[in-house]
């Protein structure tokens, strides 16, 4: 009897589950079959219509008040062994995962371990509203596990909320073992969502270069890992310098510098197959690649004879166009969300400062004119801020409006530089370093409040972190 | 079967990265001599199996120019006049040997950002290879690569150690 009344809901869930599908690889045919929602991925599926009123986090604030949010370990309909572990044990870890995320945000407050209570399968639809009530927490996520016949796992994630006892949002997720994170990155994304009103993000990677050894001969490594630093992996073996990596936005290749063979050039490696190829044969030096939006452009620069500019050039090869012509250093473009603009940084006016200028080269603005310098503007993804490096002294990382205005520094260090936007616009990823024969640099986020500020754990250090797009 | 061919690739590329000592096969270069720090790259080829250094020779260049680097000031890659005088020591060797091939080296020191200095270390690579060539110095015979400031030679982070990081190092090619 409970189990069918619980087996009802949690049939729409799935129906109504983004799943992750197409980067999944096991059966996906058969999950979009079952899933006729259209893309439910932004939009929780059958939540009431009173979301609205019901809870917001002020996302502007950011520091007052962080949402007090219980997320108990998620019950399995049955305990079985799966690659990613026995279904209770992935439940526990999933629940820790979202927690981390929405922590990690800076605008919630997990209810601590100790005050969470054991959740049986059939309490997943049915929440002990008065017991979440006496911790304080204002919002619960509750979910369970399921193994399925064909190998892969079904998650579930309900958001509810704890005074008005009613729910907010449902998904259920479909992920191969291997891609069991996901679903608790998505499950995050999910409440996350609907409790800001901002995009999600956790479900995303990060590319960046990891360094080891002394300062004077650094060994640096194309390495990628999730956004929360799981599921580390290196790229390249550290026998020539890597810089700057930066995804594309279909997010199966990279394009990064190397100094393969003494000859520093930009190349794309695809990371399914571990290959790479020179994107501009014959060339001087190129760097500074960074993909367009849709993918069918590279940005770069190139420095020849003295003189750098910034071109573009087919991701798939062929000949570059130039887009710059001063005798100064042109470096660092990077497209708007619509591809119809570049942000760029040169040296024209005397010191390094931020220009706007049409996708073919035309019309290019100084934007930035406060004191010090400005370095590596990168444009947002939701297209209404630049994030900039700003020199003078230390570098700090700062945001302004694409027509220079607003200007705000976020952090402030000894050193800190290349700023990488979040997905959704509202985090930025960059590198720290620290002074002296013994500095190095780690990878960090700030928000756009400049509060929230944290290091991403590596193995080893880290520079040039670029975050990728959302995952699909 | 491409399909297996590509998990094949992933799961040797998995292993050797385990292993970290194996080179991934067709993903990676060839392991290159040196990176590039201005210090003795050629070692071995300066030296006859006797130990007398060999006549040109980048061991034979450094012990016969004033130095085989010369330094800017900030954010600056103009030739002063001391440089200027070393640059003359190394135009008037490589006259000695006009088969020889050097590759000059552009460094900056930390306080510029990574594209930015890639940029600057071009500049300065290409101003000692200009004032070289007006030397005599046939431009085919140098090759210029930037470090930006991937390799800085003091590690300090103050105004003594930047100072010589802002260089550009001639090295002969053996």
């Amino acid at each position: 009897m409970p189990r069918s009344l619980l087996t009802l809901p949690l049939t729409l869930a799935l129906a109504a589950s983004a799943v992750g599908a197409q980067d999944v690889p096991a059966p996906a045919p058969q999950d979009q079959a079952a899933a006729p929602a259209p893309a439910a991925g932004q939009q929780p599926g059958a939540a009431p219509a009173n979301g609205q009123e019901g809870l917001v986090v002020d996302v502007e604030g950011g520091i007052s008040a962080p949402m007090p949010i219980a997320i108990p370990a998620m019950p399995t309909s049955a305990v079985v062994q799966t690659p990613a572990g026995t279904t209770d044990v992935v439940g526990q870890k999933l629940s820790e995962i979202i927690a981390n995320d929405l922590r990690n945000s800076g605008l919630f407050t997990p209810v601590p371990p100790a005050q969470l209570r054991t959740v049986s399968f059939p309490e997943v639809t049915a929440p002990a509203f008065d017991y979440w009530n006496g911790t304080g927490a204002q919002a619960l996520v509750q979910g369970y596990v399921r193994a399925n016949g064909d190998g892969t796992l079904t998650v579930g994630c309900y958001l509810y909320d704890v005074l008005a006892r009613s729910e907010l949002a449902r998904q259920g997720f479909v992920v191969s073992p291997s891609d069991w994170r996901r679903a608790a990155h998505k499950c995050a994304d999910t409440i996350y969502t609907k409790l800001t009103g901002e995009g999600p993000y956790f479900d995303s990677r990060i590319t960046y270069v990891s360094e080891t050894g002394p300062k004077a001969h650094r060994i640096k490594r194309l390495a990628i890992m999730d956004q929360d630093g799981a599921n580390h992996r290196f790229l390249t073996n550290g026998q020539s310098i890597v810089l700057t990596p930066r995804f594309a936005p279909n997010q199966q290749s990279i394009v990064y510098m190397s100094y393969i063979d003494k000859r520093p050039a930009i190349y794309v490696y695809d990371i399914g197959t571990g290959r790479q190829r020179l994107v501009v044969q014959n060339a001087a030096t190129t760097f500074a690649p960074r993909f367009s939006p849709d993918g069918r452009w590279i940005l770069f620069s190139m420095a020849q004879a003295g003189n750098t500019d910034i071109y573009r050039v087919s991701s798939q090869g062929g000949s570059p166009q130039r887009l710059t012509n001063s005798p100064g250093i042109d470096t660092g473009g990077s497209y708007s969300p619509d591809g119809s603009k570049i942000v760029f940084e040169s040296d024209r006016s005397g010191g390094q400062q931020i220009y706007v200028m049409n996708a073919d080269g035309s019309n290019q603005q100084r934007i930035s004119f406060g004191g010090g310098r400005y370095a590596t503007p990168v444009w947002s993804p939701r297209g209404d801020l630049i994030a900039f490096t700003k020199l003078g002294g230390a570098f700090r990382i700062g945001i302004m409006s694409p027509s220079g205005g607003g200007e705000k520094l976020l952090t402030n260090s000894w050193q800190d530089e290349g700023p990488s936007w979040s997905p959704n616009g509202r985090v930025i990823t960059f590198q720290r370093s620290t002074q002296g024969a013994s500095g190095k640099a780690d990878v960090w986020m700030v928000d756009l409040t400049g509060v929230n500020e944290r290091r991403i754990p590596t193995p080893l250090d880290g520079s040039d972190p670029a975050w990728g797009p959302l995952r699909q | 079967m491409t399909k297996i061919k590509t998990t094949l690739v992933v799961a040797t590329m998995a292993i050797a990265m385990a292993g970290c000592a194996k080179k991934r096969p067709e993903v990676l270069p060839p392991a290159p001599v040196s990176q590039g720090t201005g210090v003795d790259p050629n070692a071995g080829a300066n030296t006859n199996p006797d130990g007398a250094i060999v006549p040109g020779s980048d061991a034979d260049f450094k012990r016969s120019v004033t130095s085989n680097t010369i330094h800017f000031g900030l954010d600056q890659y103009d030739i002063d006049p001391e440089s200027r005088a070393i640059l003359d020591s190394q135009a008037q060797w490589l006259a000695r040997y006009p088969n020889v091939r050097i590759t000059i080296e552009g460094h900056c020191d930390e306080r510029g950002t990574r594209e930015y200095n890639l940029a600057l270390g071009d500049r300065r690579a290409n101003a000692a290879k200009n004032y070289l060539a007006a030397r005599g110095v046939s431009p085919e015979r140098m090759n210029v690569i930037s470090y930006g400031k991937e390799r800085p030679i003091a590690l300090g982070s103050d105004e003594a150690s930047y100072a010589q990081n802002r260089r550009a190092v001639t090295i002969v090619l053996s």
